[in-house]
Protein backbone atom coordinates (compact mmCIF):
# COMPACT_ATOMS: atom_id res chain seq x y z
CA UNK A 1 0.00 0.00 0.00
CA UNK A 2 2.69 2.38 0.83
CA UNK A 3 4.42 1.03 -1.83
CA UNK A 4 1.95 1.76 -4.16
CA UNK A 5 1.16 5.63 -2.37
CA UNK A 6 4.86 6.44 -3.22
CA UNK A 7 4.58 5.31 -7.11
CA UNK A 8 1.72 7.79 -7.07
CA UNK A 9 3.91 10.19 -5.80
CA UNK A 10 6.11 9.66 -7.94
CA UNK A 11 4.40 9.33 -11.28
CA UNK A 12 2.55 12.41 -10.00
CA UNK A 13 6.14 14.17 -9.23
CA UNK A 14 7.47 13.69 -12.66
CA UNK A 15 4.66 15.35 -14.37
CA UNK A 16 5.15 18.16 -12.44
CA UNK A 17 8.77 18.81 -12.83
CA UNK A 18 9.03 17.83 -16.64
CA UNK A 19 5.79 20.92 -16.77
CA UNK A 20 7.27 23.18 -14.91
CA UNK A 21 10.82 22.51 -16.74
CA UNK A 22 9.35 22.87 -20.32
CA UNK A 23 8.28 26.44 -19.65
CA UNK A 24 7.57 26.91 -23.62
CA UNK A 25 4.59 24.33 -22.86
CA UNK A 26 3.20 26.68 -20.44
CA UNK A 27 3.41 29.72 -22.79
CA UNK A 28 2.18 27.90 -26.16
CA UNK A 29 -0.87 26.28 -24.01
CA UNK A 30 -2.25 29.57 -22.90
CA UNK A 31 -1.51 31.68 -26.43
CA UNK A 32 -4.56 30.61 -28.34
CA UNK A 33 -7.66 30.82 -25.51
CA UNK A 34 -5.65 34.54 -24.98
CA UNK A 35 -5.95 34.78 -28.71
CA UNK A 36 -9.91 34.03 -27.98
CA UNK A 37 -10.29 36.35 -25.22
CA UNK A 38 -8.23 39.31 -27.36
CA UNK A 39 -9.05 38.88 -30.81
CA UNK A 40 -12.24 36.90 -30.91
CA UNK A 41 -13.87 39.20 -27.54
CA UNK A 42 -12.51 42.47 -29.01
CA UNK A 43 -13.88 42.19 -32.12
CA UNK A 44 -17.06 40.67 -31.32
CA UNK A 45 -17.66 42.37 -28.06
CA UNK A 46 -17.56 45.75 -29.88
CA UNK A 47 -20.74 45.38 -31.48
CA UNK A 48 -22.27 42.41 -29.26
CA UNK A 49 -23.48 42.41 -25.83
CA UNK A 50 -25.41 39.34 -24.04
CA UNK A 51 -28.25 40.51 -21.55
CA UNK A 52 -25.85 43.46 -20.70
CA UNK A 53 -22.56 41.34 -20.32
CA UNK A 54 -19.75 42.46 -22.11
CA UNK A 55 -18.90 39.68 -24.70
CA UNK A 56 -15.29 39.26 -23.83
CA UNK A 57 -16.21 38.48 -20.30
CA UNK A 58 -19.18 36.13 -22.02
CA UNK A 59 -16.75 34.02 -22.91
CA UNK A 60 -14.00 33.64 -20.39
CA UNK A 61 -15.84 31.18 -18.91
CA UNK A 62 -15.57 29.38 -22.01
CA UNK A 63 -12.37 29.99 -22.52
CA UNK A 64 -11.07 29.04 -19.39
CA UNK A 65 -12.68 25.87 -20.08
CA UNK A 66 -11.00 25.33 -23.08
CA UNK A 67 -7.68 25.84 -21.48
CA UNK A 68 -8.24 22.84 -19.42
CA UNK A 69 -9.59 20.97 -22.15
CA UNK A 70 -7.01 21.40 -24.84
CA UNK A 71 -4.26 20.96 -22.01
CA UNK A 72 -5.95 17.89 -20.54
CA UNK A 73 -6.32 15.68 -23.73
CA UNK A 74 -3.14 16.62 -25.44
CA UNK A 75 -2.19 15.74 -22.70
CA UNK A 76 -2.74 11.77 -23.60
CA UNK A 77 -0.07 12.46 -26.49
CA UNK A 78 2.84 12.00 -23.92
CA UNK A 79 1.80 8.31 -23.25
CA UNK A 80 1.96 8.15 -27.37
CA UNK A 81 5.55 9.47 -26.97
CA UNK A 82 6.57 7.71 -23.54
CA UNK A 83 5.38 4.35 -25.54
CA UNK A 84 7.77 5.00 -28.64
CA UNK A 85 11.02 5.24 -26.45
CA UNK A 86 11.28 3.09 -24.05
CA UNK A 87 10.16 4.89 -20.43
CA UNK A 88 7.34 4.08 -20.21
CA UNK A 89 8.60 0.59 -20.67
CA UNK A 90 10.49 1.27 -17.36
CA UNK A 91 7.17 2.32 -15.31
CA UNK A 92 5.05 -0.65 -16.56
CA UNK A 93 7.80 -3.15 -15.11
CA UNK A 94 7.71 -1.52 -11.70
CA UNK A 95 6.10 -3.81 -9.59
CA UNK A 96 2.75 -0.86 -9.43
CA UNK A 97 -0.79 -1.77 -9.94
CA UNK A 98 -1.82 -0.23 -13.50
CA UNK A 99 -4.22 1.53 -11.40
CA UNK A 100 -1.69 3.52 -9.39
CA UNK A 101 0.06 3.91 -13.07
CA UNK A 102 -3.26 5.22 -14.29
CA UNK A 103 -4.00 7.57 -11.48
CA UNK A 104 -0.37 9.39 -11.35
CA UNK A 105 -0.69 10.12 -14.70
CA UNK A 106 -4.09 11.28 -14.49
CA UNK A 107 -3.09 13.55 -11.21
CA UNK A 108 -0.52 14.71 -13.49
CA UNK A 109 -2.18 15.65 -16.15
CA UNK A 110 -4.81 17.22 -13.99
CA UNK A 111 -2.01 19.60 -12.16
CA UNK A 112 -0.56 20.44 -15.81
CA UNK A 113 -4.47 21.37 -17.02
CA UNK A 114 -4.68 23.26 -13.36
CA UNK A 115 -1.89 25.41 -13.09
CA UNK A 116 -2.71 26.78 -17.36
CA UNK A 117 -6.18 27.52 -16.28
CA UNK A 118 -5.55 29.27 -13.22
CA UNK A 119 -2.92 31.49 -14.96
CA UNK A 120 -5.89 32.00 -17.47
CA UNK A 121 -8.44 32.76 -14.71
CA UNK A 122 -5.93 35.57 -13.03
CA UNK A 123 -5.82 37.16 -16.47
CA UNK A 124 -9.72 37.87 -15.75
CA UNK A 125 -8.71 40.40 -13.36
CA UNK A 126 -7.84 42.86 -16.40
CA UNK A 127 -11.25 41.93 -17.99
CA UNK A 128 -13.13 43.27 -15.09
CA UNK A 129 -14.61 40.20 -14.03
CA UNK A 130 -14.78 40.44 -10.21
CA UNK A 131 -13.46 38.25 -7.80
CA UNK A 132 -14.12 36.92 -4.29
CA UNK A 133 -12.08 33.33 -3.03
CA UNK A 134 -15.26 32.03 -2.78
CA UNK A 135 -15.55 32.35 -6.78
CA UNK A 136 -11.94 31.24 -7.36
CA UNK A 137 -12.12 27.99 -5.20
CA UNK A 138 -15.42 27.03 -7.14
CA UNK A 139 -14.10 27.60 -10.47
CA UNK A 140 -11.04 25.81 -9.49
CA UNK A 141 -13.09 22.80 -8.69
CA UNK A 142 -14.99 22.81 -11.71
CA UNK A 143 -11.90 23.01 -13.67
CA UNK A 144 -10.30 20.17 -11.41
CA UNK A 145 -13.28 17.83 -11.91
CA UNK A 146 -13.23 18.92 -15.98
CA UNK A 147 -9.16 18.21 -16.09
CA UNK A 148 -10.09 14.70 -14.12
CA UNK A 149 -12.64 13.73 -16.86
CA UNK A 150 -10.82 15.02 -20.37
CA UNK A 151 -6.91 13.89 -18.69
CA UNK A 152 -8.41 10.29 -18.57
CA UNK A 153 -10.23 10.65 -22.36
CA UNK A 154 -6.64 11.78 -23.18
CA UNK A 155 -4.98 8.69 -21.72
CA UNK A 156 -7.49 6.46 -22.91
CA UNK A 157 -6.82 7.64 -26.58
CA UNK A 158 -3.03 7.79 -25.86
CA UNK A 159 -3.09 4.35 -24.36
CA UNK A 160 -4.31 3.18 -27.57
CA UNK A 161 -2.85 5.04 -30.43
CA UNK A 162 0.82 3.95 -31.22
CA UNK A 163 1.69 6.76 -33.32
CA UNK A 164 1.92 11.01 -32.88
CA UNK A 165 -0.01 11.03 -35.80
CA UNK A 166 -2.84 8.80 -35.07
CA UNK A 167 -3.53 10.56 -31.92
CA UNK A 168 -3.72 14.21 -32.96
CA UNK A 169 -6.32 13.22 -35.90
CA UNK A 170 -8.42 11.49 -33.45
CA UNK A 171 -8.06 14.89 -30.98
CA UNK A 172 -8.98 17.06 -33.99
CA UNK A 173 -11.94 15.14 -34.48
CA UNK A 174 -12.58 15.21 -31.05
CA UNK A 175 -11.51 18.81 -29.27
CA UNK A 176 -13.25 21.21 -31.41
CA UNK A 177 -16.46 20.02 -31.44
CA UNK A 178 -16.36 19.34 -28.20
CA UNK A 179 -15.34 23.40 -27.36
CA UNK A 180 -17.73 24.66 -30.08
CA UNK A 181 -20.50 23.09 -28.92
CA UNK A 182 -20.26 23.52 -25.26
CA UNK A 183 -21.55 27.01 -25.36
CA UNK A 184 -18.60 28.46 -24.50
CA UNK A 185 -18.65 31.23 -27.26
CA UNK A 186 -23.06 31.92 -27.08
CA UNK A 187 -25.49 31.33 -24.51
CA UNK A 188 -27.38 27.85 -25.32
CA UNK A 189 -31.18 28.93 -24.82
CA UNK A 190 -32.29 29.75 -27.85
CA UNK A 191 -30.59 27.35 -29.96
CA UNK A 192 -32.39 25.70 -32.90
CA UNK A 193 -33.28 21.97 -32.05
CA UNK A 194 -30.31 20.36 -33.95
CA UNK A 195 -27.54 22.24 -32.31
CA UNK A 196 -29.08 22.13 -28.79
CA UNK A 197 -29.47 18.30 -28.78
CA UNK A 198 -25.65 18.32 -29.48
CA UNK A 199 -24.94 20.92 -26.85
CA UNK A 200 -27.19 19.12 -24.18
CA UNK A 201 -24.84 16.31 -24.75
CA UNK A 202 -22.07 17.78 -24.66
CA UNK A 203 -20.45 17.17 -20.98
CA UNK A 204 -18.38 20.57 -21.17
CA UNK A 205 -21.68 22.22 -21.66
CA UNK A 206 -22.04 21.59 -17.89
CA UNK A 207 -18.55 22.65 -17.15
CA UNK A 208 -18.53 26.24 -19.31
CA UNK A 209 -22.32 26.60 -17.77
CA UNK A 210 -20.94 25.85 -14.11
CA UNK A 211 -18.17 28.20 -14.11
CA UNK A 212 -20.04 31.32 -16.08
CA UNK A 213 -22.85 30.41 -13.16
CA UNK A 214 -20.07 30.74 -10.18
CA UNK A 215 -18.10 33.98 -11.92
CA UNK A 216 -20.87 35.56 -13.77
CA UNK A 217 -24.18 34.73 -12.47
CA UNK A 218 -25.86 33.43 -14.98
CA UNK A 219 -26.50 30.04 -16.63
CA UNK A 220 -28.94 27.75 -18.38
CA UNK A 221 -28.84 24.96 -16.36
CA UNK A 222 -28.70 24.97 -11.76
CA UNK A 223 -25.04 25.07 -10.83
CA UNK A 224 -25.42 21.76 -8.78
CA UNK A 225 -26.95 19.91 -12.13
CA UNK A 226 -24.01 21.23 -13.88
CA UNK A 227 -21.44 20.24 -11.17
CA UNK A 228 -23.39 16.87 -10.68
CA UNK A 229 -23.27 16.28 -14.52
CA UNK A 230 -19.54 17.00 -14.67
CA UNK A 231 -18.92 15.23 -11.58
CA UNK A 232 -20.36 11.86 -13.31
CA UNK A 233 -18.66 12.37 -16.38
CA UNK A 234 -15.49 12.22 -14.87
CA UNK A 235 -16.23 8.47 -12.93
CA UNK A 236 -17.33 7.02 -15.75
CA UNK A 237 -14.06 8.32 -17.98
CA UNK A 238 -11.95 7.88 -14.33
CA UNK A 239 -13.04 4.06 -14.50
CA UNK A 240 -12.54 3.43 -17.99
CA UNK A 241 -8.97 5.06 -17.91
CA UNK A 242 -8.16 2.27 -16.03
CA UNK A 243 -9.58 -0.30 -17.23
CA UNK A 244 -7.11 1.25 -20.25
CA UNK A 245 -4.13 1.08 -18.55
CA UNK A 246 -4.91 -2.73 -16.84
CA UNK A 247 -5.36 -3.56 -20.55
CA UNK A 248 -2.07 -2.34 -21.58
CA UNK A 249 1.11 -4.59 -22.29
CA UNK B 1 45.17 -11.38 -22.03
CA UNK B 2 42.64 -8.85 -21.31
CA UNK B 3 41.11 -7.68 -17.92
CA UNK B 4 37.63 -9.37 -18.65
CA UNK B 5 38.34 -12.59 -18.72
CA UNK B 6 37.62 -14.83 -15.83
CA UNK B 7 40.39 -15.99 -13.93
CA UNK B 8 38.98 -18.52 -12.05
CA UNK B 9 35.55 -19.38 -12.28
CA UNK B 10 33.33 -17.82 -9.76
CA UNK B 11 31.22 -19.87 -7.38
CA UNK B 12 27.61 -19.77 -8.55
CA UNK B 13 25.09 -20.64 -6.50
CA UNK B 14 21.49 -22.06 -7.50
CA UNK B 15 19.29 -21.78 -10.48
CA UNK B 16 17.49 -18.26 -10.28
CA UNK B 17 15.64 -18.37 -14.29
CA UNK B 18 14.56 -21.65 -15.09
CA UNK B 19 12.90 -21.07 -18.71
CA UNK B 20 10.85 -23.74 -20.05
CA UNK B 21 9.54 -23.86 -23.88
CA UNK B 22 9.32 -20.41 -23.69
CA UNK B 23 7.36 -19.55 -27.07
CA UNK B 24 6.16 -16.69 -29.37
CA UNK B 25 3.98 -16.20 -32.20
CA UNK B 26 3.98 -12.60 -33.42
CA UNK B 27 1.00 -13.88 -35.78
CA UNK B 28 2.13 -16.02 -38.09
CA UNK B 29 5.95 -15.12 -37.44
CA UNK B 30 7.18 -17.35 -34.75
CA UNK B 31 9.61 -15.22 -33.27
CA UNK B 32 10.61 -17.40 -30.03
CA UNK B 33 10.82 -21.41 -30.47
CA UNK B 34 10.36 -23.39 -27.67
CA UNK B 35 13.50 -21.92 -25.84
CA UNK B 36 14.62 -23.64 -22.57
CA UNK B 37 17.84 -22.81 -20.22
CA UNK B 38 18.82 -22.40 -16.98
CA UNK B 39 20.60 -19.91 -15.24
CA UNK B 40 22.63 -19.93 -12.20
CA UNK B 41 23.14 -17.50 -9.24
CA UNK B 42 25.92 -15.07 -9.99
CA UNK B 43 26.15 -15.28 -13.56
CA UNK B 44 26.37 -13.45 -16.75
CA UNK B 45 23.87 -15.09 -19.50
CA UNK B 46 24.77 -14.03 -22.86
CA UNK B 47 21.61 -14.36 -25.48
CA UNK B 48 24.22 -13.89 -28.48
CA UNK B 49 22.49 -13.33 -31.83
CA UNK B 50 21.99 -11.35 -35.04
CA UNK B 51 18.62 -8.45 -34.68
CA UNK B 52 14.87 -10.46 -35.05
CA UNK B 53 16.42 -13.53 -33.74
CA UNK B 54 14.82 -13.43 -30.78
CA UNK B 55 16.60 -12.28 -28.12
CA UNK B 56 14.93 -9.07 -26.98
CA UNK B 57 11.70 -10.97 -27.25
CA UNK B 58 12.89 -13.58 -24.81
CA UNK B 59 13.92 -10.87 -22.49
CA UNK B 60 10.76 -9.20 -22.51
CA UNK B 61 9.06 -12.52 -21.61
CA UNK B 62 10.99 -12.62 -18.55
CA UNK B 63 10.52 -9.47 -17.46
CA UNK B 64 6.61 -9.77 -18.04
CA UNK B 65 5.98 -7.31 -20.07
CA UNK B 66 5.25 -9.82 -23.18
CA UNK B 67 2.62 -12.96 -22.41
CA UNK B 68 4.32 -15.94 -23.91
CA UNK B 69 2.47 -17.82 -26.44
CA UNK B 70 3.42 -20.91 -24.63
CA UNK B 71 5.89 -22.12 -21.91
CA UNK B 72 6.81 -20.88 -19.01
CA UNK B 73 9.63 -19.64 -16.72
CA UNK B 74 10.32 -19.36 -13.52
CA UNK B 75 12.23 -16.13 -12.14
CA UNK B 76 13.54 -15.79 -8.66
CA UNK B 77 11.49 -18.84 -8.16
CA UNK B 78 8.26 -17.43 -9.28
CA UNK B 79 6.11 -18.38 -12.72
CA UNK B 80 6.30 -15.16 -14.67
CA UNK B 81 2.65 -16.29 -15.83
CA UNK B 82 1.28 -16.85 -12.23
CA UNK B 83 3.33 -14.41 -10.03
CA UNK B 84 3.98 -11.46 -12.81
CA UNK B 85 4.27 -8.90 -9.33
CA UNK B 86 6.66 -11.41 -7.66
CA UNK B 87 9.18 -11.48 -10.57
CA UNK B 88 9.24 -7.47 -10.93
CA UNK B 89 9.92 -6.91 -7.46
CA UNK B 90 13.27 -9.29 -7.66
CA UNK B 91 14.11 -8.00 -10.91
CA UNK B 92 15.74 -4.52 -12.60
CA UNK B 93 15.61 -4.03 -16.50
CA UNK B 94 18.26 -1.90 -18.63
CA UNK B 95 16.41 -1.57 -21.58
CA UNK B 96 18.01 -1.15 -25.39
CA UNK B 97 16.56 2.24 -25.82
CA UNK B 98 17.44 5.14 -23.36
CA UNK B 99 14.64 5.33 -20.77
CA UNK B 100 15.52 7.87 -18.59
CA UNK B 101 13.99 11.66 -18.31
CA UNK B 102 16.21 13.66 -20.09
CA UNK B 103 14.30 17.00 -18.67
CA UNK B 104 15.14 15.37 -15.28
CA UNK B 105 18.68 15.39 -13.60
CA UNK B 106 20.20 11.71 -13.01
CA UNK B 107 19.79 11.97 -9.12
CA UNK B 108 16.06 12.80 -9.85
CA UNK B 109 15.58 10.08 -12.73
CA UNK B 110 17.02 7.67 -9.40
CA UNK B 111 14.68 9.00 -6.82
CA UNK B 112 11.70 8.68 -8.67
CA UNK B 113 13.12 5.34 -9.69
CA UNK B 114 13.71 4.16 -5.91
CA UNK B 115 9.94 5.95 -5.44
CA UNK B 116 8.56 3.32 -7.92
CA UNK B 117 10.43 0.19 -6.63
CA UNK B 118 9.53 0.69 -3.40
CA UNK B 119 12.70 1.48 -2.05
CA UNK B 120 12.16 2.25 1.63
CA UNK B 121 12.69 5.92 2.72
CA UNK B 122 15.48 5.57 5.28
CA UNK B 123 18.03 4.00 2.71
CA UNK B 124 17.05 5.68 -0.19
CA UNK B 125 19.42 8.70 0.07
CA UNK B 126 22.10 6.18 0.36
CA UNK B 127 21.30 3.64 -1.85
CA UNK B 128 21.35 6.32 -4.81
CA UNK B 129 24.56 7.54 -3.40
CA UNK B 130 25.91 4.42 -3.75
CA UNK B 131 24.84 3.41 -7.36
CA UNK B 132 25.66 7.06 -8.68
CA UNK B 133 29.25 5.91 -7.04
CA UNK B 134 29.52 2.53 -8.73
CA UNK B 135 28.73 4.18 -12.30
CA UNK B 136 31.19 6.94 -11.67
CA UNK B 137 28.45 9.43 -11.90
CA UNK B 138 28.49 11.45 -8.41
CA UNK B 139 29.93 14.48 -9.90
CA UNK B 140 27.78 15.02 -12.73
CA UNK B 141 24.34 13.58 -11.11
CA UNK B 142 22.72 16.92 -10.88
CA UNK B 143 23.39 17.68 -14.63
CA UNK B 144 19.88 17.28 -16.51
CA UNK B 145 20.30 13.74 -18.20
CA UNK B 146 19.91 16.16 -21.34
CA UNK B 147 23.30 16.95 -21.07
CA UNK B 148 25.25 13.29 -20.85
CA UNK B 149 26.69 11.20 -23.22
CA UNK B 150 25.33 8.02 -24.41
CA UNK B 151 27.64 6.47 -22.52
CA UNK B 152 26.69 8.12 -19.26
CA UNK B 153 23.19 7.73 -20.09
CA UNK B 154 23.72 4.00 -20.56
CA UNK B 155 25.60 4.19 -16.93
CA UNK B 156 23.13 6.03 -15.37
CA UNK B 157 20.24 2.80 -16.26
CA UNK B 158 22.98 0.50 -14.97
CA UNK B 159 22.71 1.90 -11.65
CA UNK B 160 18.94 2.48 -12.00
CA UNK B 161 18.91 -0.67 -12.68
CA UNK B 162 20.43 -1.41 -9.27
CA UNK B 163 18.88 0.69 -6.80
CA UNK B 164 16.06 -1.73 -5.67
CA UNK B 165 18.66 -4.58 -5.42
CA UNK B 166 17.22 -6.63 -7.47
CA UNK B 167 18.59 -10.48 -7.46
CA UNK B 168 18.28 -10.28 -11.44
CA UNK B 169 19.62 -7.48 -14.24
CA UNK B 170 18.21 -7.70 -17.97
CA UNK B 171 20.33 -5.94 -19.92
CA UNK B 172 19.17 -5.15 -23.21
CA UNK B 173 21.61 -4.98 -25.62
CA UNK B 174 23.96 -3.05 -23.28
CA UNK B 175 26.76 -1.00 -25.17
CA UNK B 176 24.31 -0.68 -28.72
CA UNK B 177 26.20 2.26 -30.27
CA UNK B 178 28.67 2.79 -28.01
CA UNK B 179 32.50 3.80 -29.19
CA UNK B 180 34.83 1.00 -28.43
CA UNK B 181 36.11 2.62 -25.17
CA UNK B 182 32.92 3.37 -23.71
CA UNK B 183 32.37 -0.03 -24.41
CA UNK B 184 34.99 -1.16 -22.52
CA UNK B 185 34.03 1.19 -19.68
CA UNK B 186 30.61 -0.40 -19.43
CA UNK B 187 31.66 -4.35 -19.35
CA UNK B 188 34.28 -3.06 -16.63
CA UNK B 189 30.78 -1.64 -14.65
CA UNK B 190 28.84 -4.41 -15.06
CA UNK B 191 31.97 -6.77 -13.76
CA UNK B 192 31.87 -4.66 -10.93
CA UNK B 193 27.91 -5.26 -10.47
CA UNK B 194 28.29 -9.05 -10.42
CA UNK B 195 31.57 -8.83 -7.60
CA UNK B 196 29.97 -5.95 -5.58
CA UNK B 197 26.54 -6.78 -5.64
CA UNK B 198 26.21 -10.47 -6.34
CA UNK B 199 23.36 -10.01 -8.85
CA UNK B 200 22.40 -12.62 -11.93
CA UNK B 201 22.63 -10.68 -15.18
CA UNK B 202 21.20 -11.54 -18.36
CA UNK B 203 22.20 -9.46 -20.95
CA UNK B 204 21.33 -9.93 -24.99
CA UNK B 205 24.14 -8.80 -27.86
CA UNK B 206 24.69 -9.22 -31.59
CA UNK B 207 28.52 -8.25 -30.41
CA UNK B 208 30.58 -11.49 -30.44
CA UNK B 209 33.45 -10.19 -28.29
CA UNK B 210 30.96 -8.88 -25.76
CA UNK B 211 29.83 -12.62 -25.18
CA UNK B 212 33.38 -13.29 -25.42
CA UNK B 213 34.53 -10.92 -22.62
CA UNK B 214 31.71 -10.79 -20.21
CA UNK B 215 29.96 -13.72 -20.16
CA UNK B 216 29.93 -16.81 -18.42
CA UNK B 217 27.50 -18.97 -20.33
CA UNK B 218 26.35 -18.26 -23.92
CA UNK B 219 23.31 -19.24 -25.71
CA UNK B 220 23.42 -18.39 -29.75
CA UNK B 221 20.22 -17.77 -30.52
CA UNK B 222 19.43 -17.58 -34.34
CA UNK B 223 15.60 -17.67 -35.75
CA UNK B 224 14.21 -17.77 -32.33
CA UNK B 225 15.99 -21.31 -31.06
CA UNK B 226 18.79 -21.84 -29.42
CA UNK B 227 21.41 -23.32 -31.51
CA UNK B 228 24.37 -23.71 -29.16
CA UNK B 229 24.46 -23.17 -24.77
CA UNK B 230 28.08 -23.13 -23.12
CA UNK B 231 31.20 -21.44 -21.97
CA UNK B 232 32.57 -19.28 -24.54
CA UNK B 233 35.79 -21.19 -24.33
CA UNK B 234 33.87 -24.77 -24.58
CA UNK B 235 32.04 -23.38 -27.69
CA UNK B 236 34.73 -22.10 -29.13
CA UNK B 237 36.77 -25.36 -29.21
CA UNK B 238 33.62 -27.21 -31.20
CA UNK B 239 35.62 -25.54 -33.84
CA UNK B 240 38.46 -27.88 -33.59
CA UNK B 241 41.47 -25.83 -34.48
CA UNK B 242 42.56 -22.44 -35.90
CA UNK B 243 41.10 -20.52 -38.44
CA UNK B 244 43.60 -19.97 -41.42
CA UNK B 245 42.27 -17.50 -43.89
CA UNK B 246 43.63 -17.03 -47.81
CA UNK B 247 43.69 -14.41 -50.10
CA UNK B 248 43.98 -16.26 -52.80
CA UNK B 249 42.75 -16.36 -56.56
CA UNK B 250 42.33 -19.94 -58.10
CA UNK B 251 43.44 -22.01 -55.00
CA UNK B 252 44.57 -25.77 -55.71
CA UNK B 253 41.40 -27.35 -53.01
CA UNK B 254 41.89 -30.57 -53.51
CA UNK B 255 45.42 -31.32 -52.38
CA UNK B 256 44.35 -29.20 -49.39
CA UNK B 257 41.29 -31.09 -48.77
CA UNK B 258 43.11 -34.34 -48.64
CA UNK B 259 45.53 -33.21 -45.45
CA UNK B 260 44.25 -35.11 -42.35
CA UNK B 261 44.47 -31.93 -40.20
CA UNK B 262 42.65 -29.55 -42.44
CA UNK B 263 38.97 -30.00 -41.06
CA UNK B 264 36.92 -27.49 -42.85
CA UNK B 265 37.43 -25.83 -46.40
CA UNK B 266 35.29 -22.59 -47.25
CA UNK B 267 35.70 -21.01 -50.33
CA UNK B 268 34.51 -17.12 -50.21
CA UNK B 269 35.13 -14.65 -53.44
CA UNK B 270 39.16 -13.85 -53.23
CA UNK B 271 39.29 -15.81 -49.90
CA UNK B 272 40.22 -19.18 -48.67
CA UNK B 273 38.95 -20.26 -45.01
CA UNK B 274 40.46 -23.10 -43.47
CA UNK B 275 39.91 -24.75 -40.07
CA UNK B 276 43.22 -26.45 -38.76
CA UNK B 277 44.44 -28.90 -36.02
CA UNK B 278 47.98 -27.16 -34.75
CA UNK B 279 48.33 -24.71 -37.22
CA UNK B 280 51.61 -23.73 -36.58
CA UNK B 281 52.95 -27.03 -37.79
CA UNK B 282 51.16 -27.20 -40.65
CA UNK B 283 50.82 -24.23 -42.08
CA UNK B 284 54.27 -24.32 -44.49
CA UNK B 285 52.55 -27.05 -46.00
CA UNK B 286 49.58 -25.80 -46.75
CA UNK B 287 50.96 -22.54 -48.49
CA UNK B 288 52.99 -24.77 -50.35
CA UNK B 289 50.04 -26.45 -51.88
CA UNK B 290 47.71 -24.38 -52.60
CA UNK B 291 49.01 -22.15 -54.90
CA UNK B 292 49.94 -18.22 -55.13
CA UNK B 293 49.31 -17.00 -51.69
CA UNK B 294 48.77 -12.98 -51.82
CA UNK B 295 48.20 -12.61 -47.82
CA UNK B 296 47.66 -14.84 -44.46
CA UNK B 297 46.10 -14.42 -41.77
CA UNK B 298 46.07 -17.21 -38.80
CA UNK B 299 44.06 -16.98 -35.74
CA UNK B 300 42.12 -18.70 -32.77
CA UNK B 301 38.59 -19.36 -33.43
CA UNK B 302 35.76 -16.35 -32.14
CA UNK B 303 32.45 -16.80 -31.41
CA UNK B 304 31.40 -15.45 -35.03
CA UNK B 305 33.38 -18.97 -36.04
CA UNK B 306 31.22 -20.58 -33.47
CA UNK B 307 28.28 -18.74 -34.57
CA UNK B 308 29.26 -19.22 -38.57
CA UNK B 309 29.70 -23.38 -37.61
CA UNK B 310 26.02 -23.51 -36.19
CA UNK B 311 23.58 -21.30 -38.40
CA UNK B 312 25.98 -21.31 -41.84
CA UNK B 313 25.89 -17.44 -41.92
CA UNK B 314 28.00 -14.57 -40.21
CA UNK B 315 26.10 -12.39 -37.66
CA UNK B 316 26.94 -8.51 -39.51
CA UNK B 317 26.92 -6.09 -36.95
CA UNK B 318 26.25 -3.49 -39.33
CA UNK B 319 22.91 -4.28 -39.21
CA UNK B 320 21.88 -2.75 -36.06
CA UNK B 321 18.76 -0.98 -35.54
CA UNK B 322 20.35 2.50 -35.57
CA UNK B 323 22.99 3.83 -32.96
CA UNK B 324 22.41 4.56 -29.52
CA UNK B 325 22.57 8.36 -30.31
CA UNK B 326 20.78 8.25 -33.21
CA UNK B 327 17.69 6.75 -31.01
CA UNK B 328 18.50 9.55 -28.38
CA UNK B 329 17.98 12.17 -30.55
CA UNK B 330 14.80 11.00 -31.44
CA UNK B 331 13.64 9.95 -28.31
CA UNK B 332 14.39 13.68 -27.43
CA UNK B 333 12.73 15.33 -30.25
CA UNK B 334 9.48 13.38 -29.84
CA UNK B 335 9.37 14.74 -26.21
Amino acid sequence: MMTELEGLYALWYRELKVFLREKSRIVSSLFTPLLWIVVLGTGLGSSVSLNGTNYQVFIFPGVLAMTVLFSSIFFGLYIVWDKRIDFFKEVLVAPLSRLTIFAGKMLGGCTDALIQGALMLAFGVFLGVSFTAEKVAMTMIFMLTLASATVSVGLVIGSRMESPEGFNLIISFLVFPLFFLSGALFPINNLPAWLGTFTVLNPITYAVDGMRAVMLGTSAFPVIMDFGVLLGFSIVMIVIGSIAFSRMS
Amino acid sequence: MNEFEIGTPRVLGDTVIEVLGLTKNFGPILAVDHVSLSIREGEVFGLLGPNGAGKTTTLSMLATLLKPTEGTAHVDGHDILKEPDAVRRSIGIVFQDPSSDDILTGRENLYLHALMYGVEANVREQRIREALQLVDLEDRADSLVKTYSGGMRRRLELARGLLHRPKILFLDEPTLGLDPQTREHIWRYIRRLVEQERVTIILTTHYMDEAEHLCDQVAIIDDGRIVALDRPERLKQIIGGDIVRLRIKNPRLSPVKELAYVLKVEQAGDYLLLTVKNSSLHLQEILRLVGNVESVELRTPTLNDVFLHYTGHEIREAEAEGGFFERAARARANR
